[in-house]
């Protein structure tokens, strides 16, 4: 399975799953060791030692883990749509497994920014919810991500699973630039953006520090999550090839 | 090699299509999409009497009156302002933390023949600055700025600024 060598260059490099193991299975002590890391810092530094804000107090906070989980919600479904564009064009064999991986994770950071966000709206806002377009669109994100998980476990044949859920996955991608520009094009009760904008950052530098480090630590959690669980699909891939061979095996000697 | 860059057409044509379609769609429910419609929006066009809307806008600095209502419960008059048009609203019920003078809010009611409108709903719609308190605080003492007048200043200004 591993033996052959990867044919072509770039991306296909990649390609073999023997030397995706050996690679990643280098990086994950390290990957993980820095999730810890990052992810202490920019927590203990946002929720205990950054300042309230002058009018929202300490209702702020919920600020670094909503905005690094929304930030998660967008980077991620691009990632899966890269992956996607992967698997359909170029069948790449490790993209279906990472884009199946993807899934359930990024519908994980999905609902904890729409969770979180509500926890925040209500008293800030005065609402727990509100269908504006920002809030909308992210709802239907979340529903993207779980209808990609479910679609690709849905086919007793996972590769008709993974093209029919690459389909959705880039019929979805037309969602994402509605998220980020929906505050921008429409009246909305969420607020523009106050990182990614032309302008100078409109978070005042204690404030946006620690989000940035936040941000950084849920990336590399993310990151290492799905990582962590391409391997195994990886492995299990493997697991259930022997089975088969040894199977076909016992088969050969009876008869 | 022609294979897959057919699929990469077709894959191409495909995103065109979708998106375009969208496209075409959002325009055409432009209206329906906005959340709230501005004082100048309804100067313009005004809505057909009875029909419930959401009006949003900046409160205007001195144009609060909290009182208590014939039923025992808060009752708030203000106006609601886009810098061009202003539209006076009232409202019984409590109001959220961040209602100020000076912030944004998007109140949801009717519109009464005498041109006030009737809120049955109030929420508060907050800006993008976030800023520690003695910053604030210290733009306010220098006259920089005045949170009652509108939003704050330009974030490169502050956004590195010591408390003290």
């Amino acid at each position: 399975m591993t033996s052959a060598p990867p044919r072509g260059g770039g991306l296909h490099r990649f390609a073999n799953p023997g030397r995706f193991l050996r690679t990643t299975g280098k990086v994950m002590p390290w990957l993980w060791g820095a999730t810890v890391l990052v992810l202490g810092i920019g927590l203990a530094w946002g929720l205990a030692f950054s300042p309230p804000d002058w009018q929202q107090g300490e209702t702020v906070r919920i600020m670094y883990v909503h905005v690094p989980m929304a930030w998660l919600a967008m980077g991620g479904y691009t990632g899966l749509v890269i992956a996607s564009l992967m698997s359909l064009i170029w069948r790449h064999p490790l993209a279906d497994l990472a884009a199946r991986e993807m899934s359930p994770v990024g519908a994980a950071a999905t609902a904890l920014c729409l969770a979180t966000g509500s926890l925040w709206g209500k008293p800030m806002w005065g609402t727990w919810w509100v269908w504006d377009a920002r809030l909308t669109s992210v709802l239907i994100l979340f529903f993207l991500w779980l209808g990609h998980a479910a679609l690709v476990r849905a086919f007793d044949d996972p590769e008709r699973g993974a093209r029919a859920g690459a389909i959705l996955a880039l019929v979805g991608a037309v969602n994402v630039p509605i998220i980020k520009f929906s505050v921008d094009w429409w009246n909305t009760l969420h607020q523009p953006a106050s990182v990614t904008r032309l302008a100078a950052p409109g978070l005042h530098v204690d404030i946006l520090y620690p989000l940035l480090t936040c941000a950084l630590g849920f990336t590399l959690l993310f990151t290492a999550l799905i990582l962590a669980r391409t391997r195994s699909a990886v492995m299990e891939r493997r697991i259930r090839g022997l089975e088969l061979a040894s199977a076909r095996r016992h088969e050969a000697a009876r008869a | 090699m022609t294979r897959k860059r057919r699929r990469l057409m077709i894959v191409g044509l495909c995103a065109l299509g979708i998106g375009s379609a969208t496209a075409l769609t959002l325009t055409a429910f432009q209206d329906n999409l906005v959340f709230f419609k501005s004082p100048s929006d309804i100067v313009r066009e005004t809505p057909p009497g009875g029909r419930a809307f959401r009006l949003g806008g900046l409160v205007e600095t001195g144009s609060v009156t909290r009182a208590l209502g014939t039923d025992g419960r808060p009752a708030a008059t203000f106006r609601v302002t886009d810098g061009a048009n202003t539209i006076p609203v009232t409202y019984t019920g409590v109001l959220p933390d961040l209602f100020r003078e000076g912030q944004g809010v998007v109140t949801l009611g009717r519109l009464s023949p005498d041109g006030t409108f009737r809120a049955s709903e109030v929420l508060a719609r907050h800006d993008e600055a976030y800023m520690p308190p003695e910053v604030a605080d210290a733009l306010r003492r220098s006259g920089h700025w005045n949170p009652t007048q509108g939003p704050a200043p330009a974030a490169s200004t502050w956004n590195t600024r010591s408390g003290s």
